[in-house]
């Protein structure tokens, strides 16, 4: 059986797959945003703040992430739970960097101009220092998830959900017919589906970014 | 100065929506950092009068901006205290004062993702202005300071020239209708030309609203060109003098306010007063739509030797010699100097001479704010009343030093009695 003919015929596996590998990455990459600008929010005035968050989220990374998801399953067992922890944390770094730089990048004469008009620390936040830290924050995202997309493989080890199944599937039965089809299909699957997801962030970026500071 | 003078004879603008000034008082005003062993504003107290224009001028590093930031506390005074229209603000939360107290700073400070209707509309949209209100306000600031609404309602900053974006952050300070306007060296980025504009456009302002403005900058010019009152600081913002520009140029205090003074207060002083304070004269016009026999005959009658040629909206067009017409052989088209300069009333003498010096017949026209024409001004208008300013300056600075001196001499009797009493 060639290629084609192995996705023929279990493209409803490959689609299933598919889908589940993109929904965990997104879902977990709308947690990493949320938490990840919020840390970079509380901690981007002080020095030692930011350099905290940096470092503990880059030492984060560090840990290989099949040894990171193998210790986890353990403690909160075997399935979904391990693979949005994983890939939770694994995609906070960026965002968080890229947010604390943001902020830090805002021209200080804004802040004072925004604070002198009477905007209150909340508007500030709000109106001022996020949207124009907005282009990096979303650069970050963008990163995380690139990221992500490779991890997310890596959750089939602990039965997670994806297109990891058939990397996994296909690298423990090699020799066997479809081995290295099964490989193939996942590894493209991903390929297609990062490259998809990179699509929606230009189109989210020229939504979202406000047009006088479009670069 | 004479502004406020002229300005309470001519008819109240029609400005629904203005407030005028507030005072503005500053008791013994301080601030240390901590680390620093000396303060970097030191015991500035400070009475503003209502709707003037005050100038903070000293070196860099003088403590100014300090000095103005605590006004709305954008930095917090170690100690003194600040009242704004007899009101203790020093205590008062921060954001509500802000937002009765335009600000403009260097660079205009405008948001870069926001448009230029947004980011005027941002204080009275934060201070609960109905939507059509605001949409209206923005409107009228944009043409306040001299902007096509149309034109420039959408635009981002960014799609501005400098001057233009310094127009928009002064109109967003504005904006609210706030009776105090800070501004902190807002002219100090953009190039001398625009400068000069933007100096010009503030007066005008100034001239309709009547707030009270604290302003910061170096340029002792521009503090001579715009302020009612210039407070002269030196380091730790102690104030060196603070009297009106005339008092300053003719009578400084002493070597540290003449040092900063610097050459030609004399020239300096063409300045202060404006083309509006000394006698316009009338000169003789015609229009373009005069015919043209009427044209000559005016000029043959003897009279006048020479004539200004208005344009169809009455804005000076051409100086007309008598002769003119004869040697371009009755063309109008030819004959004749086109007027490349004239003044508004609100130039100063300074930017008068300058017009006059450059003009061949030694006069330059005077236009109104649509450009119309209104008068003329010569060398000899000038010179006569530029000799009057400095004489009257010299009898007031003679009269400030008799008053200072008598002063003193009450003071040291009331010190030495009280020594009396105190033995």
């Amino acid at each position: 059986m060639n290629f084609w003919e192995y996705v023929g015929t279990r493209h409803q596996q490959l689609l299933t797959d598919t889908y589940q590998h993109a929904s965990a990455v997104f879902q977990c990459m709308v947690i990493a945003t949320l938490l990840g600008v919020l840390i970079g929010v509380v901690s981007y005035r002080s020095s030692w703040g930011g350099s905290l968050a940096i470092t503990s989220t880059s030492a984060i990374l560090t840990i290989p992430s099949l040894a990171a998801i193998g210790l986890l399953i353990p403690l909160v067992g075997l399935g979904v739970p391990p693979t949005v922890i994983i890939l939770t944390l694994y995609g906070l770094l960026p965002v968080v960097r890229n947010c604390i730089v943001g902020l830090r990048g805002v021209d200080p004469s804004l802040v004072d101009a925004a604070k002198g008009i009477g905007m209150s620390r909340m508007r500030r936040l709000l109106k001022v220092e996020l949207p124009l830290a907005w282009p990096p924050i979303l650069t970050g995202i963008r990163v995380s998830t690139q990221m992500l997309m490779g991890i997310a493989a890596i959750a089939a080890y602990a039965s997670g959900p994806g297109l990891g199944n058939e990397i996994f599937g296909g690298l423990a039965s090699l020799g066997s017919a479809n081995a290295i089809n099964k490989v193939l299909a996942g590894t493209i699957g991903i390929v297609i589906l990062a490259l998809l997801f990179d699509a929606a962030y230009v189109l989210l970026g020229r939504l979202t970014i406000p047009r006088g500071i479009r670069v | 100065m004479s502004e406020t003078a002229t300005g309470s004879t001519e008819p109240a603008p029609p400005r629904p929506s203005s407030t005028s000034g507030a005072t503005i008082q500053l008791e013994d005003l301080s601030k240390s950092y901590p680390g620093s062993p000396s303060p970097a504003v030191d015991g500035v107290s400070m009475d503003i009068k209502a709707g003037e224009t005050v100038i903070l001028v000293g070196p860099s590093g003088c403590g100014k901006s300090t000095t103005l930031k605590m006004i709305n506390r954008l930095i917090e005074p170690t100690s003194g205290r600040i009242r704004i229209n007899d009101e203790d603000v020093t205590d008062m939360d921060p954001v509500k004062l802000r937002r009765k107290i335009g600000y403009a700073i260097q660079s205009s400070g405008l948001f870069p993702h926001m448009t230029v209707a947004e980011n005027i509309a941002l204080v009275p949209k934060m201070t609960g202005w109905s939507k059509s209100g605001v949409k209206d306000r923005v409107e009228e600031m944009l043409d306040l300071v001299g902007l096509d609404p149309r034109e420039f309602h959408g635009r981002y900053p960014r799609q501005l020239s400098g001057g233009q974006q310094q127009r928009v952050g002064v109109a967003r300070a504005l904006a609210a209708d706030p009776p105090v306007l800070l501004m902190d060296e807002p002219f100090g980025a953009v190039d001398p030309i625009t400068r000069d504009h933007l100096q010009d456009e503030l007066i005008r302002l100034q001239h309709e609203l009547h707030k009270t403005i604290v302003f910061v900058t170096h340029d002792f010019d521009e503090a001579i060109k715009l302020g009612d009152r210039i407070a002269v600081l030196r380091e730790r913002s102690h104030i060196a003098q603070f009297d009106t520009p005339e008092a300053i140029l003719t009578n400084p205090t002493d070597d540290f306010v003449s040092g900063f003074v610097g050459a030609g207060a004399a020239l300096k002083r063409l300045n202060l007063t404006r083309v509006r304070d000394v006698g316009i004269a009338d000169f003789p016009t015609v229009t373009v739509e005069d015919p043209l026999q009427s044209i000559f005959n005016k000029l043959r009658d003897g009279q006048h030797n020479e004539l200004l040629m208005l344009d169809r909206r009455n804005r000076p067009y051409k100086w007309l010699r008598r002769g003119d017409l004869m040697r371009a052989k009755g063309s109008l088209a030819r004959a004749g100097q086109l007027v490349h300069d004239t003044v508004t009333r609100d130039a100063t003498l300074h930017d008068a001479l300058e017009a006059v010096l450059t003009d061949s017949g030694g006069r330059v026209a005077v236009t109104g704010r649509r450009g119309e024409f209104i008068g003329v001004v010569d060398m000899h208008t000038l010179m006569n009343s530029v000799q009057e300013l400095l004489e009257a300056d010299r009898l007031a600075a003679m009269e400030h030093r008799h008053d200072l001196e008598e002063l003193r001499v009450h003071r040291t009797e009331q010190e030495l009695e009280g020594g009396g009493s105190g033995l």
